[in-house]
């Protein structure tokens, strides 16, 4: 879909996980969900956040396999593994900065989010980004998403001295211009809860 | 009598709960065949009614597609709806009526089914007089059937005891807004919550219970607006609050009044919109007086300044916006902690406007349709009173009946159920509703259920109170109706029909009215389908509250829904309600009521020091009737779990992963720890969806709200304490869901 690109908004994420279910309705990888949603902390917070294939620009995945199975077309989107090249061998998997690539044992091949290729081409948006309930996945044109978000989108990673670019939008507080990720950082904590609570010491039993 | 015919576990074997997680021929079929044609229609869970389109092949619903055209979600859809294809073609389905027999429930012919009920419920009546047969409904049905419900109990059978699962739902809720506001139906559109710069989200798991709503939430903050949100633990819609107050259970209202008492001591109280549109607000100001917020804040355990600070967010902003749900009104003083909250925003003139007003969010997929037209028991269609003298001739003209016939108002839902127990009421006919996992103390309810004479279900899956019946009527899905439903905003909507019922399956209508002719009613229930049901019901509705004259099955198509009042066909809906100023009181004006503070039901002493509340998971939709059954659902919440904070779980030596038992006055049951910072730690919490001997409504109590009848499920006393896995947990699973931890049993293809 030209103009359109995807946005990833980890703050409005309410871990529902309408993107897996639905992305699990895929005729070519039934019943699995290429995508994520995961609990940052859960003991300590609510706080969930999807993971979506940011397609790098220049994907470690690929760089990093021996078969050379992994393929970038020129719309930027990082593909599966090529069924009759993927050796099974796990490289992406351990090399992937943000977690995407999976190796299925079944047809030992590394799968993972193609950004739902099969429905962009014909004008649809990626499945995902429609169900979400909460948009923290969104798929659409980027003066739309300026107009309508107080939040920032980058695509500017640093995974300690690495840089990585992303085809995938991060939305990010305005003061953030690169995306610096020390997950610690971004939990909130706090002795008594955010706001404290006020509690009958004896009621504790 | 009525008990389950054979050990569950033999029933379960047969009827399920099994999990489906493959449309039907698996997903090699779906992938080499295209659907034959898409069903534009909406999703059968919840009160968002999303737009949905499924799929069908072969006559079978096979899967989904966003529609992204509807309005209200544009193609939007939480996981439940996402899997709901999964409950059509279940291997579970209902086929065939069944009739109890010493080894088991067996097939029965239709015909022969509709003998028997009907055969029973005379000898019932006859024998007992016609209050002793009860009907219950529900509100996650069509309107027609609602309708039609309401019409047989009143006219085919002449019982004045018909109520519906919308009792443990919205009643607070909408006794609280007929007395204040003289209507009972959410003000304003959603697309009001985006324009709003303030909104307080009390008792509402939003996030879980009402998923879409989420987006417009957040939009709302993209705009700078702020959320408030009032719950005694942080569910995911708490993530963004800019202001949480994490009430004690039970201790709403307190909140309510001290903010009140905010408003009027700091001058932020609105006195020409009062004096113009409202009666009542001198008594409600006085009632407020001794709330100090440091009284509300030891009544509630919410920081004084952080009800200072509420009080003012709302009284200083004209676009204040209020949700509210079951957090709020499943008490004993649920109507009071409504009527509260309301008035908080007539008292700031938050009222009738873009981005001002407050609203309920209905829970049941058809909570709010399924209240107006006729199976509450005290009300007639169009949101009539049936102790109305004026509203009973009128019903009696459309329906060609004697208004002395009708029946007065009968008991509610926990009432009948207690009359049950009490042998008052000897039949009981059920349709839409599984008491035995949703009415508070199931122990109760299933010593009840035991002492009928005649137990008969309408249903497509054999539910858990269905096992307790001697009659069970295969009906029909969501997928196999065409009809209406009113969604939380207020708007009728229109469902269509995927698939016929499958097998020996009827629509649930079409049973109802057959069922009518048996009992010799031929002449008032001859509809040749729910399109005839749909225009007698915009004729009982007109004039009513619930005006639907102006509604029509095309209308709705044509226009992506009508919001009611629409009382002619070139009227527009109604989407925002007192835009004029005016309520629907015969004077016009809103009404403010005094709430006077109480104590909950089930009071905490030193045996039952803590809290219990309990609420819903979003992969589960109410009794779990459904979702249960669907494979990825379960998996995302395969069982309940108790929700404790740290402090708490240290005091008891509990880890995550532990066994816990907890104790109310009641009962015990036993299930996982999770420990979580993000509960207060006097509270613990057990979502409800499951059966069994792990279900949360053993533990709850039945104290009803005076006004509303709604149980109290948001506050029992309860005691924990560690345990040990119990030995037969495996046995549980499978009687809850089919489930076994690491594994999938059963990966039914579909019929």
């Amino acid at each position: 879909m030209e103009g359109y690109e995807f946005f990833v908004d980890p703050s409005r994420c309410i871990g529902c996980r309408a993107c897996m279910a639905a992305c699990a309705e895929c005729d070519t990888h039934r019943g699995v969900s290429m995508i994520h949603v995961d609990y940052i902390d859960r003991p300590n917070t609510i706080a969930t956040t999807p993971m979506v294939c940011m397609h790098c620009v220049e994907p470690t995945c690929a760089l990093v396999c021996p078969a050379d199975a992994i393929k970038q077309g020129e719309d930027g989107i990082v593909r599966s593994a090529l069924k009759p090249r993927c050796i099974a061998c796990n490289n992406c998997v351990l090399a992937c900065p943000f977690g995407i690539p999976t190796v299925h044992v079944g047809p030992d091949l590394m799968m993972k989010c193609d950004m739902c290729y099969d429905r962009t081409s014909v004008g649809l948006r990626p499945m995902c980004a429609t169900v979400c309930p909460s948009q923290a996945l969104t798929f659409g044109p980027p003066d739309v998403i300026a107009r309508q978000r107080a939040s920032r989108p980058t695509r500017d990673f640093r995974f300690g001295n690495e840089h990585v670019k992303t085809k995938v939008f991060m939305m990010m507080p305005a003061s953030e211009p690169v995306v610096i990720v020390d997950v610690e950082d971004y939990i909130r904590r706090g002795p008594d809860g955010p706001e404290g609570w006020l509690v009958d010491d004896a009621s504790l039993g | 009598m009525a008990k389950p015919p054979l050990p569950l576990d033999v029933i379960a074997h047969t009827h399920g709960p099994h999990l489906n997680y493959e449309p039907p021929g698996g997903w090699e079929e779906s992938t080499r065949r295209p659907p034959d044609r898409l069903a534009k229609t909406h999703c059968s869970f919840c009160g968002m009614q999303c737009g949905i389109q499924l799929k069908v092949r072969d006559e079978q619903v096979v899967g989904f597609e966003p529609w992204e055209a509807f309005p209200f979600n544009r193609g939007m859809l939480c996981p439940k709806g996402v899997k709901r294809y999964l409950q059509g073609a279940h291997p579970d389905r209902l086929l065939t009526s069944l009739v109890r027999t010493p080894s088991g429930f067996v097939s029965i012919s239709y015909d022969d089914a509709l003998d028997l009920a009907a055969r029973r419920l005379s000898e019932v009546k006859e024998k007992y007089g016609a209050d002793a047969v009860a009907i219950y409904g529900g509100a996650s049905m069509i309107t027609e059937k609602a309708y039609v419900l309401g019409k047989f109990a009143r006219v085919a059978l002449g019982t004045k005891n018909i109520d519906y699962n919308g009792r443990l739902c919205m009643v607070s809720a909408g006794t609280a807004y007929k007395l204040t506001f003289g209507i009972d139906r959410a003000t304003n559109p959603w697309t009001d919550l985006v324009a709003a710069d303030v909104v307080m989200i009390a008792g509402s798991n939003t996030a879980e219970c009402a998923p879409i709503t989420t987006h417009y939430l957040w939009q709302c903050r993209e705009r700078g607006g702020r959320l408030i949100v009032i719950d005694p633990r942080m569910t995911p819609i708490s993530r963004n609050a800019d202001l949480f107050l994490p009430v004690r259970p039970g201790t709403d209202l307190a909140l309510f009044l001290g903010m009140l008492h905010v408003i009027v001591r700091d001058g932020l109280a609105k006195q020409d919109y009062l004096s113009a549109h409202t009666t009542g607000f001198d008594a409600v100001r006085a009632s407020v007086e001794a709330w100090t917020p440091e009284r509300a804040a030891q009544v509630t355990g919410v920081p004084a300044a952080n009800i200072e600070k509420a009080a003012h967010w709302l009284g200083e902003t004209d676009r204040a916006m209020g949700i509210h749900a079951r957090g709020i009104e499943h008490h004993s003083k649920g109507v009071e902690n409504c009527l509260a909250m309301l008035n908080l925003y007539l008292a700031t003139g938050n009222v009738g406007r873009e981005g001002a007003g407050c609203m309920m969010i209905t829970g049941q997929g058809n909570g709010q349709g399924g209240r107006e037209h006729g199976q509450k028991c005290d009300q007639l269609p169009g949101m009539r009173s049936i102790t109305d003298p004026e509203h009973r001739k009128y019903i009696a003209g459309v329906w060609g009946v004697e208004p002395e016939s009708l029946p007065g108002a009968g008991l509610s839902a926990q009432e009948i159920m207690d009359a049950i127990h009490r042998g008052e009421i000897k039949a009981l006919f059920s349709m839409c509703f599984n008491p035995l996992v949703s009415l508070p103390d199931a122990n109760f309810t299933r010593e009840a259920l035991s002492k009928l004479e005649f137990f008969g279900v309408i249903d497509f899956f054999l539910s858990e109170t269905a096992h307790h019946a001697d009659l069970v009527f295969a009906g029909s899905m969501h997928e196999e109706d065409e009809g209406v439903v009113c969604s939380a905003e207020g708007r009728v909507q229109k469902i269509n029909k995927a698939v016929d019922p499958p097998g020996d399956a009827r629509s649930d209508a079409l049973i109802i009215c057959d069922l009518a002719k048996k009992l010799g009613k031929e002449k008032y229930f001859s509809y040749p389908s729910t399109r005839e049901i749909f225009d007698e019901l915009r004729i009982a509705s007109k004039g009513g509250i619930a005006d639907y004259y102006g509604i029509t099955w095309e209308r709705i198509d044509d226009e992506l829904g009508v919001f009611w009042p629409c009382p002619e066909i070139n009227h527009p809906g109604t989407r925002r309600l007192f835009e004029d100023g005016r309520f629907y009181h015969a004077d016009g004006k809103a009404h403010l009521q005094v709430s006077e503070w109480r104590e909950s039901g089930d009071r905490r002493d030193a045996d039952f020091p803590l809290f219990l509340t309990t609420g819903r998971v979003i992969s589960h939709y109410l009794s779990g009737t459904q979702t249960r059954r669907i494979g990825p659902l379960v998996e995302q919440f395969p069982e309940p779990k108790i929700e404790l904070h740290p402090a708490l779980a240290d005091k008891h030596g509990i880890a995550s992963g532990d066994w816990v038992r907890i104790s109310t006055r009641r009962a015990e049951v036993v299930v996982e720890a999770s420990v979580v910072r993000t509960i207060r730690p006097d509270t613990v919490f057990i979502p409800y969806h499951w059966p069994g001997r792990r279900s949360a409504n053993l533990l709850t109590h039945r104290t009803l709200d005076p006004r509303s009848k709604i149980p109290e499920y948001k506050v029992s006393a309860c005691r924990i304490e560690k345990t040990t896995r119990p030995a037969d947990i495996e046995a549980q699973r499978m009687e809850e869901t089919g489930w076994v931890q690491g594994a999938r049993p059963h990966t039914g293809k579909g019929a």
